[in-house]
């Protein structure tokens, strides 16, 4: 089992989304991510879900995915060398002698703080989604009030690329 | 440029399809539509009584035809009602079109009278589906659903097009297209040159080779292309279920039907054999017994269009993705150039081995029922239609015992005349897809075999016979019982019949028959069965029902002994009899 990220290029007509996550439920594959937003061409959306499957079973997943009249491309982006993004948005409690502390993990992490009160920061943070995790860990779960995680969105490294 | 509504565009796209007969049903949200039917004749509409009955007449209709079928349906419980025939059609890859009218554009979600979700609820069925937004774009997606539902693995197509989508007043410009690409919808046109010279190695090397075709060469018209090759190789081929017709039953090189109620020696050859060469069929669990232990000597050539079909449940060694025909087509043309044979002794032993296993086993040699019973044993009644019909009938099955025994003792020699729902196993399918293949083929012999338990799913349809003059003939194998369920608590619950009899409740269906102006016929005496059949087949104009009671207790053999023991070969032969 390996967490797989798969990228795909299809029509953005109604109905195409909820038939790629019907197809998932339907098989009884599982989501554990997915993004989804038109590209720089209106007509096409551009989709990126996360699963973790056997090759055996992800191989299967393509081919569903792929027999969808809807998709028009897809890549298997943990097959070769690729950038992998996900952004969160998370709000800590941070008063007194916490809010140094927390300023510097965030600072650590690369994170940006983009809203102060006077008892709350909301932070901006992007990269893998194991250093996300591994943000969580240093601020301490007791600290977190909110968490909004984007979900994978990624890309091929050097010159590969999706595209029609 | 010609000018019409969104109705008369809809009806007038169908005929410029080339489309003939619409099986449907009308109501509220699909008036406008029946409207545009009336005012026009190129198209034809045969009113079922029940819209489930409409999806399995369209399904027959396809199956025989080779056409796509054509559904019209109203929205919410129209939609609804067709959905067990659109799930049929799906699971048999037929080639179907389902046109459900939807409440209009500006109440949908408003849980307005009559609505449902047609595009959601048969989504997991259909292989793609449409909700018409403008009136412009209707020729363009009735073209690509035809595209769609015709080509690649064939499936059915839903268009939902709400009621104001059609009204009479506004009129748009209406041009039909001649063709259509989408760019995310490229089915394969040939297979791979690589993989199919590979294929042609293996099989040339093969001591022990198996061919096992499926729906997919019925589907994809390639019976022609596989009785060739077959024979050029001279080796042993089964079908499947669906693939009933694609190779010529009643020739020497035919070992039957394959799986859970196939020949033992068509399930022992394929165990043994160390080459199988799958072509249009899927692997499918009724079939393959327990996957770990199928077939553990063999390699694998698979031809299918459908890359998801390959490596699925069994892994294929050589994938071949292409459209049957054509890669039949060049396997041919490649062996025909060469000089190269399978090696002959190897299979020559192989079919002395063959043969010693036929000679054993074979059901159609030795038949597996007490043929001095004073009772009429099913397996008989399906004897006696084949020889009644010269073989030639186009058999439409229901789902039960009647549709395995109909499967083993009916030797069909052409494809397309074996209709059944092998997928879904959708009791009910019988009489309304018989309805689709008579319409089509009006001087056609139509069989419907069922059983008292799946006639009364659909037995409305009696009417629409009446309606229409489609002298179908009803083969009802009446066993007084839910045969298939009884005989499955026979063998893994001790007997106890949970809910498979009916208590005497049966309607006198020869009554019944004669209610809708058909003609009924009884048999209950072993004796009086060939020349009540034979009366029945005289009746050129008229619907049959021949209502024949048998053995209560008869079981389906051989039958394999199911997962997580058995392997293809594990079969009982009789309640008490195992290979
Ligand atoms: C719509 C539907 N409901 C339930 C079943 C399960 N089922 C399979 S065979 C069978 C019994 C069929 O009885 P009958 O038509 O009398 O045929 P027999 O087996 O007796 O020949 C049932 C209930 C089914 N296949 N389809
Ligand atoms: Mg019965």
């Amino acid at each position: 089992m390996k967490k797989r990220i798969i990228s795909l290029l299809m029509e953005n007509e109604p109905g195409a989304l909820s038939r790629v996550i019907g197809l998932f439920s339907q098989r009884g594959y599982n989501i554990e991510s997915l993004t989804v937003a038109p590209t720089e061409n209106a007509s096409l959306s551009r989709l990126t879900l996360t699963t973790m499957g056997s090759d055996h079973k992800i191989e299967q997943i393509t081919k569903h995915l792929n027999r969808l009249v809807d998709v028009i491309k897809l890549v298997d982006l943990t097959e070769g060398a690729h950038i992998e993004r996900e952004l969160m948005l998370v709000k800590v409690r941070a008063s007194g002698a916490q809010r140094a502390e927390i300023k510097r993990c965030v600072d650590i992490f690369r994170g940006q703080i983009i809203d102060v009160t006077a008892s709350v920061y909301t932070i901006q943070i992007t990269g893998t989604s194991d250093k996300l995790d591994a943000f969580f860990h240093s601020v301490g779960e007791a600290a977190i009030i909110e968490v909004v995680r984007s979900g994978v969105s990624g890309i091929a490294r050097g010159e590969k690329v999706l595209s029609l | 440029m010609e000018k019409l509504s969104g109705g008369d565009m809809l009806i007038r796209a169908l005929a410029d399809e080339g489309v003939d007969t619409v099986f449907g049903y009308p109501g509220g949200a699909a008036l406008h539509i029946y409207d545009a039917l009336f005012r026009q004749d190129k198209v034809n509409h045969v009113l079922v009584r029940h819209e489930q009955g409409a999806t399995h007449a369209a399904d027959g209709y396809a199956r025989a035809t080779g056409k796509t079928g054509v559904v019209l349906v109203t929205s919410g419980p129209g939609a609804t009602n067709a959905i067990t025939g659109i799930a049929t059609a799906y699971m048999d890859s037929i080639p179907m079109v389902v046109v459900s009218g939807q409440v209009s554009s500006d109440k949908i979600g408003e849980d307005a009278f009559q609505e449902t979700d047609m595009i959601g609820v048969s989504r997991p069925i259909v292989k793609h589906s449409f909700l018409v937004r403008r009136q412009e774009d209707i020729p363009e997606i009735v073209k690509k659903a035809f595209y769609i539902a015709s080509t690649g693995r064939p499936g059915p197509v839903v268009i939902d097009v709400p009621k104001d989508i059609t009204n009479p007043v506004d009129k748009f410009d209406y041009e039909y297209p001649d063709s259509i690409k989408l760019r995310s919808y490229v089915p394969a046109t040939r297979g791979h040159a690589g993989q199919i010279k590979k294929a042609i190695q293996m099989l040339l090397g093969a001591c022990r080779p198996m061919i096992y075709a499926g729906g997919g060469v019925v589907q994809g018209n390639a019976s022609k292309q596989l009785t060739e090759l077959t024979r050029l190789l001279n080796f042993p081929i089964t079908n499947t279920l669906m693939g009933l017709g694609a190779y010529p039953a009643t020739d020497r090189q035919f070992l039957g039907m394959l799986g859970m109620h196939g020949t033992v020696e068509a399930n022992t050859a394929m165990h043994h054999a160390d080459v199988i060469f799958a072509i249009g069929a899927r692997f499918d669990d009724r079939v393959t017994s327990t996957p770990s232990k199928f077939c553990p000597s063999a390699k694998i050539i698979h031809i299918d269009i459908d890359p998801a079909s390959i490596s699925k449940t069994i892994t294929a060694d050589v994938p071949i993705v292409g459209p049957v025909d054509a890669v039949l087509d060049e396997m041919l043309e490649l062996l025909n150039a060469s000089s190269e044979r399978p090696n002959e002794n190897s299979i020559s032993d192989w079919w002395t081995q063959i043969d010693e296993w036929r000679s054993r086993y074979s059901i159609l040699l030795n038949p597996n029922y007490d043929v001095n019973s004073e009772m009429i044993k099913p397996q008989e009644v399906v004897k006696t239609l084949y020889e009644v019909t010269g073989g030639d009938a186009y058999v439409c099955s229901d789902v039960g015992q009647h549709q395995m025994f109909t499967a083993q003792y009916y030797s069909f020699d052409k494809p397309r005349r074996w209709i059944n729902s092998g997928g879904l196993g959708t009791m009910g399918f019988g009489l309304p897809a018989a309805i689709g293949v008579q319409y089509a083929k009006r001087d056609a012999t139509v069989v419907c075999v069922t059983g008292e338990g799946s006639i009364q799913m659909c037995i409305q349809e009696l009417s629409t016979c009446t309606q229409y003059n489609l002298p179908v003939k009803i083969i009802c194998i009446n066993n007084q019982a839910l045969g298939m369920v009884k005989q499955w608590q026979d063998m893994q619950y001790n007997s106890r019949y949970s809910e498979s009899l009916y208590e005497d409740s049966l309607p006198d269906f020869i009554k019944l028959a004669e209610s809708y102006g058909h003609v009924g016929i009884k048999v209950t005496k072993r004796e009086e069965l060939k020349s009540k059949m034979e009366e029945c087949f005289a009746i050129k104009d008229r619907v049959v029902f021949m209502d024949i009671y048998v053995d209560p207790q008869e079981h389906v053999y051989p039958m394999q002994v199911p997962p997580p023991t058995g392997s293809m070969r594990d079969m009982w032969l009789s309640k008490t009899e195992r290979t």
